[in-house]
């Protein structure tokens, strides 16, 4: 059976993370649940930097990933970085089991604006449609529209919607429903 | 589709694998080398449309890196990476060729921008080159027609003053191509990609052509609703050509020579100068000098303009470039009329050679084309062509006329050799020499000022 499984890590509101499972099983068709499982992501830690490493998340990640893991994300409040970037919203692994996104700078409160719980939810939901679309092995679209757009800043997040456009669709649908 | 072909080269293992994933999602083919000699090991490989380059690497460092890539492929885009931002290094490296200097790490907006306007820059580079290679190909002097030595000497003088910013004075009769001259010294000028204006002084009144020369202010005359470039603005960075020069008032010639000398206009009804660069050409179809005793053209302009003049003979003073031409626009009317038409039969090429066509080349094409309209068979015959002017006078001309002018003309070709002329002409030199001195040809003459 296929299943997105959903793996919190930090302080993240427990809501959110329901509202964001309940959207992915709609986007993606299949069923999705939320681990009881801790990871610790302390080793993935850069104090120089003050950041999480996404792909060393993404590696601490795999050892949870079991037959019943179609799709495993990661989902936390922690800044995280690649070593040539000063930051990224989330890593997958391309074609793989895994993805990670953070809601560190998709708040409100991160560009000093009030707090919006329905921008944060949608934003979430966003960047986790686009993670596990690399999973799919799915690169970035010029359809500024589609969930696939490249968004290195919030305000493109903002600028595209949740869905796939007719060209990507079909790649990831191909797929759920193999 | 790839949008391009990506080289990343550090010897940072997580660099490269984290910055070569990231454009893979972004859609571009990527590339990684650990070194320069392993950048350059693939760039023999494959074909890369640029190159991120790690500044600081064991052996070959990243500058020296810029430099040998630029030799294998100096169009290649070069984005140098470096963990330490110093201006000293920032420049070395843009003077060095490279496009840009990023610091690690960067921020995903900016790298993604960098690399893109990068690529559009290359792009934009290589279309602007085939747009010029398509522009100077369309504007060669294709139309100037001719073999005859008097137009090599006109093809000569075009290679030698295109090049100079000197001011050209062509002089011609009516029709014998030199807007054309003007045309392929501008497009053999340094100033081709700017406009080439022309003005023809002659068929504008004093006022308008004021106007269209300086252009005007809103205001400046009954119906100047708004400000007007005129033609020296217009033609900024370029040529402008003046043809008919000769036609202009006395008051415009003193407005043209302060032009001349200052390169500043004012503007009709305007108060300030505006500094204009332009390169002047004017022609003239009449005998300035002439007109300098008449006290109608001022002999200060008349200087400032013949800096260097080129002289376009008469169609009638090179007869032998009749036939090339004439085969020029058949070819020219067939492909634009659509028309199957092979060329001009020999009893009619030869009534076309011994025409003095006053209208000169314009003539000349203007009878081709009408002949072009009317004919029915795949050649132009005699009769498709109706000469003015002469016709008749050439049917009933003596016999004496017509040997006198095909004399002259076989001389003509023979650039004035008696001995060769008189081999064509099939009679001994002395027989030759005895009719030329007839007709009162004289040795020192030019042959192409005889006919």
């Amino acid at each position: 059976m296929k299943r997105i499984q959903l793996l919190p890590f930090g302080k993240i509101d427990d809501a959110l993370v329901a509202d964001l499972s309940a959207d992915l099983a709609r986007v993606f068709s299949v069923s999705s649940e939320i681990l009881d499982a801790r990871l610790d992501p302390a080793s993935a830690y850069n104090p120089e930097r003050g950041q999480h490493s996404s792909t060393q998340i993404l590696a601490l990640m795999s050892a949870h990933v079991t037959p019943a893991a179609w799709r495993l994300l990661g989902i936390t409040p922690f800044d995280l970085y690649i070593p040539v970037l000063t930051f990224v919203f989330g890593e997958a692994q391309v074609g793989g089991a895994c993805a990670v996104v953070s809601a560190h700078r998709l708040t409100q409160e991160f560009y000093g604006l009030p707090h919006d719980p329905d921008l944060l939810r949608a934003r979430l939901l966003k960047e986790a449609v686009h993670e596990l679309g690399h999973t799919f092995s799915l690169s970035h679209c010029e359809d500024y529209e589609c969930v696939m757009a490249s968004s290195h800043a919030v305000e493109r997040i903002d600028l595209k919607t949740s869905r796939f456009c007719p060209e990507c669709r079909p790649k990831v649908f191909a797929v759920v429903g193999s | 589709m790839s949008k391009a072909n990506l080289l990343i080269v550090d010897d940072e293992l997580s660099v490269r694998d984290s910055l070569g994933k990231w454009f893979r999602e972004e859609g571009y083919d990527t590339s990684v080398a650990e070194s320069a000699h392993a950048a350059l090991g693939q760039m023999a490989e494959h074909h890369f449309d640029l190159a991120l380059v790690d500044i600081k690497m064991p052996g070959t460092d990243g500058i020296e890196l810029l430099h040998r890539i630029h030799e294998v492929d100096p169009e290649m885009v070069v984005i140098i990476m470096t963990g330490y931002a110093s201006v000293e290094t920032a420049v070395a490296a843009l003077k060095d060729g490279a496009y840009d200097y990023v610091s690690k790490p960067f921020d995903p907006d900016d790298i993604a921008h960098t690399v893109h306007n990068a690529l559009a820059h290359k792009r934009s580079d290589q279309e602007n080159l085939r747009l010029r290679e398509a522009v100077a190909k369309a504007s060669q002097p294709h139309a100037l027609v001719g073999q005859s030595a008097a137009m090599r000497v006109v093809f000569e003088a075009i290679e030698t003053v295109a090049p100079t910013e000197a001011t050209v004075l062509i002089t011609g009769e009516s029709g014998t191509g030199k807007e054309l001259v003007a045309r392929a010294i501008h497009a053999a000028s340094p100033r081709r990609y700017n406009p080439l204006v022309v003005i023809h002084c002659g068929a504008l009144a004093e006022t308008l052509l004021e106007s269209e020369l300086f252009g005007h202010e809103k205001g400046a005359f009954t119906g100047a609703q708004y400000r007007k470039k005129g033609s020296f603005e217009i033609a900024e960075g370029g040529t402008t050509f003046l043809d008919e020069i000769g036609d202009i008032s006395l008051k415009t010639q003193t407005d043209m020579l302060r032009v001349l000398q200052e390169h500043e206009i004012t503007r009709v009804g305007g108060n300030h100068p505006i500094h204009v660069d332009f390169r002047c050409i004017a022609a003239t179809n009449r005998d300035l000098k002439s007109l300098i005793e008449e006290g109608k053209f001022r002999p200060d302009l008349y200087y400032r303009l013949n800096v260097f003049q080129i002289h376009i003979p008469p169609l009638r003073e090179r007869r032998n470039d009749i036939p090339l031409l004439a085969d020029h626009f058949v070819r020219k009317f067939a492909a634009s009329m659509n028309k199957r038409i092979d060329g001009i039969s020999v009893a009619a090429m030869n009534r076309l050679t011994q025409y003095d066509w006053p209208g000169n080349v314009r003539e000349l094409e203007n009878a081709i084309e009408r002949a072009m309209v009317v004919a029915q068979g795949p050649q132009l015959g005699e009769k498709e062509f109706v000469l003015r002017g002469n016709q008749a006078e050439r049917t009933h001309r003596r016999l004496e006329d017509v040997e006198r002018a095909h004399i002259l003309s076989v001389l003509e070709e023979c650039n004035g050799n008696q001995t060769m002329a008189a081999e064509i002409l099939n009679i001994d030199r002395v027989t030759l020499h005895n009719k030329l001195k007839k007709y009162g040809w004289k040795k020192t003459d030019k042959t192409a000022n005889v006919l």
